[in-house]
């Protein structure tokens, strides 16, 4: 990623929001922009506008593309009244959708039913680096209300000329501009009408405060609610176009396998079957999923496989530390020095912790469907990165930017787990040689495959304690997981924290909150251990610990509501306190925990959770993610795990790569802390970290067995 | 000519090629052009295929068509009535039992299945009718809401 200025650009350059480069390379084989939209009102807004200049080359400035690039947000009132937005940003569940449409609504001071997002298409919305880091709340929300807020006001100004009123005696709402005394009103639509205004507006205009809202900040329901319910919603799986084939890709056993030798004359001479060699690439193109099916399994190849990694991954993720590898060094911190901190401890502590490969295995498998038409390849695909992608379709086939569109319909989710267009590669190459448009579809088996994985990772804590409960050393070094929030929020004096990059044996990448989740489950399971080891009640211990208002609030507020300090847990069961912070948000939970003594098997009973991320833009969406993201983390926290076998996924099943299912689910209370005087902080991953944590430390009361892996209790526990 | 077989499906009468081993989902999707219906793992793991085979939930995803011929088949597109929708999907717009979407068609039809021989039924007949379908976003305790709202009970309905 580009260091740049720009509004996205002073996100933590994570080692792991990883733009993976595509596998494939393949041997090369100004419209008016009101007039693309039609008549009517036009807001543009330039958030950084120094930026946006320096930033003209990376954002496209090579290119003679549709709209211009070096905007970030526009907004559109047309003739017939019709608010539409354009974002960049790409719905994958997180319900953006609604909340920005809320954000809008607010500021015009009309409906959400009114407000139409066209979002993540390269051809109509502006450039976005993609969708991740939590960075919409904070980042497309306030752009987004600062267009609406100058439409709002650009409406008003043509109202007052109409009318002939002041400025002041005019209002809005419900999609008009009203003049109460003379009990005039002029519709939008009315307002636009034979317009082509456009506006330029930077980051100075003057938005709604969180504590007039009306519309943002409530539970509106997810806008698009209806069509997903009843089926008609088209992900990019659905898509379908006319004389469209379906394509199928030749997968050797191991992501690293390079081709040897290939006989595809049975394939070759099948009627209808196109078949693709290029490189290492071997595909088909069909006009049945069953007949390239059948074209792929005719096919003879022999395959040159590297040597497997070692089997003990976790020793060999300690060894192999490439120097200046990449995020080598990311997140080193050194304060105070430990040996003094040791030195004054009463109580000294070292342990390990592990974290295994997971699968963000989203229930929508990598999609696409690819269309060459004069020249220019349009493709429909389900990716976080849509201008990465077409990036990367431009290089995979040696165009244009302008030459390539994508396209990305709200997909069925992602987790951090599409940052890439591998689909959409794969498909495009294959249309291209069938001269029809292809949909190519992941299976299960590919996607839990050929995708990338979290990282695994080792995690070593040492640590020193008074006996009257304060921490004075804390040495802290991740290997290959990675460095988000990596350094405690506690009040330690000396510390000393590094990150240390590995020679990884598979495809890693960005995953929900990244290594927050790790370096969580390592640094709160520790905690817990070093308050017992003084004897401490765990949550008075992190107190004593801790001045950083907001993580004290959120720890307070979960104990509040689990009641902890009420009740001993009864026999076999256990409770457990996390807390943390990651992307400006704060969350702390609460774990109710059983183990089963004879099996020690697990069961999580009840999980609370209080989350703070600023002032909440919609609070049951928000409880809806947080509730998600603490279900997702039980999984990782207990069962989820790649097994590899001879360098191989052994385990590329939903039969036998176990995820949250509804049996697993305890009872789940989420306590939203709504802090209306802070900006909004995205919501979607930093709920999921204290989940582990907090389980872990539940367990140990439980049985006295203190987990040190992720995942605890893939088998149930050794008690 | 190929050998045809019917299929009855949301009430209409679709003639497909009967080749061996053709699956139900693969049908309903790419010729029927039918895409309520969701793969997911295509071995019948996470229910995102789920229709209704004369009211039963069934993995269309590893069902071949032949043995469903003559079959009422009823997909999440067949289950409003008249732009009236199911009381289960309005259950699910209410308890805002969905994220992505992926997997919500589903889901609602497992649900509906699991509704028609259970008026009301307890939490335990919920997971156990529901267990085969995966939400990967982790909704689970949202549809379990909406489930009981369309039962009537309406009790712990997220607000």
């Amino acid at each position: 990623m580009t260091h740049s200025r720009h509004n996205e650009s002073w996100i933590e350059p994570e080692r792991y929001e990883l733009f993976e480069k595509p596998r494939y390379q393949f041997e090369p084989g100004r419209r008016d922009f009101l007039k693309l939209l039609g008549g009517g009102i036009l807001v543009c807004l330039v958030w950084n506008p120094a930026a946006a200049q320096q930033e003209s080359g990376r954002r496209g400035g090579r290119s003679r593309l549709a709209v211009p690039q070096e905007l970030d947000a526009w907004l559109h009132i047309g003739e017939s009244g019709k608010v539409t937005v354009y974002t960049g940003k790409v719905e994958v569940g997180q319900n953006i959708r609604t909340s920005l449409s809320q954000v809008v609504a607010e500021e015009l001071r009309s409906p959400v039913e009114w407000i139409e997002l066209v979002m993540a298409d390269t051809d109509l919305t502006p450039y976005d680096a993609g969708t991740f880091g939590s960075r919409t709340s904070p980042s497309m929300a306030p752009q987004l209300r600062k267009v609406a807020a100058t439409a709002r006001e650009l409406l008003i100004d043509l109202a007052a000329e109409e009318l002939d009123v002041a400025r002041d005696s005019l209002s809005v709402a419900d999609g008009k501009v009203s003049h109460a005394a003379s009990n005039r009103s002029l519709g939008f639509g009315h307002l636009a009408k034979d317009k082509k205004l456009t506006k330029r507006v930077g980051s100075e205009a003057k938005i709604t405060a969180p504590d007039e809202w009306k519309i943002a900040g409530t539970s509106v329901p997810k806008v698009d609610g209806r069509a997903i319910v009843t089926g008609a919603h088209k992900y990019a799986s659905d898509v379908s176009l006319p004389g469209m084939l379906f394509g199928k890709i030749l997968r050797p056993q191991r992501v690293d396998a390079t081709l040897r030798s290939l006989d595809t004359s049975k394939a070759d001479a099948m009627d209808g079957v196109t078949v693709v060699r290029d490189g290492d690439f071997v595909g088909v193109a069909a006009p049945s999923v069953q007949l390239a099916q059948r074209a792929i399994s005719a096919m003879h190849a022999e395959w040159n496989l590297p040597p497997a990694a070692s089997d003990d991954l976790f020793a060999s993720l300690k060894q192999a530390q490439p120097a200046g590898g990449r995020g080598f060094g990311r997140g080193n911190y050194t304060r105070g020095s430990i040996e003094k901190g040791l030195a004054a401890a009463d109580h000294k502590l070292q342990t390990t912790y592990t974290v295994a490969y997971i699968a963000h295995a989203p229930l929508e498998p990598r999609a696409a469907v690819a269309e060459w038409k004069d020249g220019k390849l349009t493709v429909w695909t389900g990716t976080q990165r849509p201008f990465g992608v077409r990036g990367d379709l431009a290089q995979a086939f040696g165009m244009p930017d302008e030459s390539v569109r994508v396209i990305v319909p709200d997909t069925g989710s992602g987790y951090g787990g599409k940052h890439t267009g591998e689909a959409a590669i794969e498909a495009a190459r294959l249309a291209k040689a069938a001269g029809k448009p292809v949909k190519l579809v992941w299976t299960r088996e590919e996607e839990f495959t050929w995708a990338y994985f979290r990282p695994a990772g080792v995690i070593e804590v040492a640590s020193g304690v008074t006996s009257d409960g304060q921490i004075t050393a804390w040495e802290f070094h991740n290997y290959n997981s990675g460095g988000s929030a990596i350094r405690p929020l506690y009040d330690i004096p000396n510390q000393q924290i590094a990150f240390h990059s590995s020679q990884a044996p598979l495809r890693q990448g960005s995953y929900r909150a990244l290594a927050a989740t790790a370096n969580h489950f390592a640094r709160e399971s520790h905690i817990d251990q070093l308050a017992h080891a003084v004897n401490r009640d765990p949550l008075d211990f992190r107190l004593a610990n801790l001045k950083d208002s907001r993580l004290r609030a959120v720890l307070e507020a979960a104990a509040r509501q689990f009641g902890w300090g009420q009740a001993k847990p009864a026999a076999d069961h256990g409770f457990g306190i996390a807390g943390g912070s990651e992307k400006g948000s704060y969350v702390a939970t609460c774990a109710l925990v059983a183990v089963e003594p004879a099996s020690g098997k697990v069961r999580v009973v009840r999980l609370v959770t209080a989350f703070e991320c600023g002032a909440v833009l919609n609070p049951d969406g928000l409880r809806n993610q947080v509730e998600g993201a603490v279900v997702m983390g039980l999984g990782g926290a207990l069962f989820e795990a790649i097994e590899l076998e001879n360098g191989a996924v052994a385990n590329a099943r939903f039969s036998r790569y176990r995820v949250p299912r509804f049996a697993d689910t305890p009872v789940l209370e989420t306590v939203l802390v709504d802090r209306q005087d802070l900006p909004s902080a995205g919501a979607g991953e930093t709920p999921i970290v204290a989940v582990a944590p907090a389980i872990g430390n539940a367990i140990f009361q439980a049985c006295g067995v203190r987990p040190t892996t992720l995942p605890m209790a893939p088998g149930g526990l050794k008690v | 000519m190929a050998d045809m077989l019917e299929l009855h499906v949301n009430g209409a009468v679709h003639r497909v090629e009967a080749a061996p081993r053709r699956d139900l989902l693969g049908v309903l999707r790419d010729e029927l052009g039918l895409t309520g219906s969701k793969y997911g793992c295509g071995e019948g793991q996470c229910g995102a295929c789920t229709v209704l085979i004369d009211g039963l939930a069934v993995r269309s995803c590893v069902t071949v068509i032949s043995a469903v011929a003559g079959k009422q088949i009823t997909t999440i597109e067949g289950l409003a009535q008249d732009g009236k929708l199911h009381p289960l999907e309005q259950a699910f717009l209410d308890a805002g039992a969905m994220q992505c979407g992926y997997c919500t068609p589903g889901m609602i039809m497992a649900g509906a299945a699991l509704l028609k021989t259970h008026s009301a039924p307890s939490n335990e007949e919920i997971v156990e009718a529901m267990q085969g379908n995966i939400c990967r976003c982790g909704t689970y305790q949202r549809i379990m809401a909406a489930i009981r709202q369309a039962a009537g009970s309406g009790k712990g309905v997220a607000s």
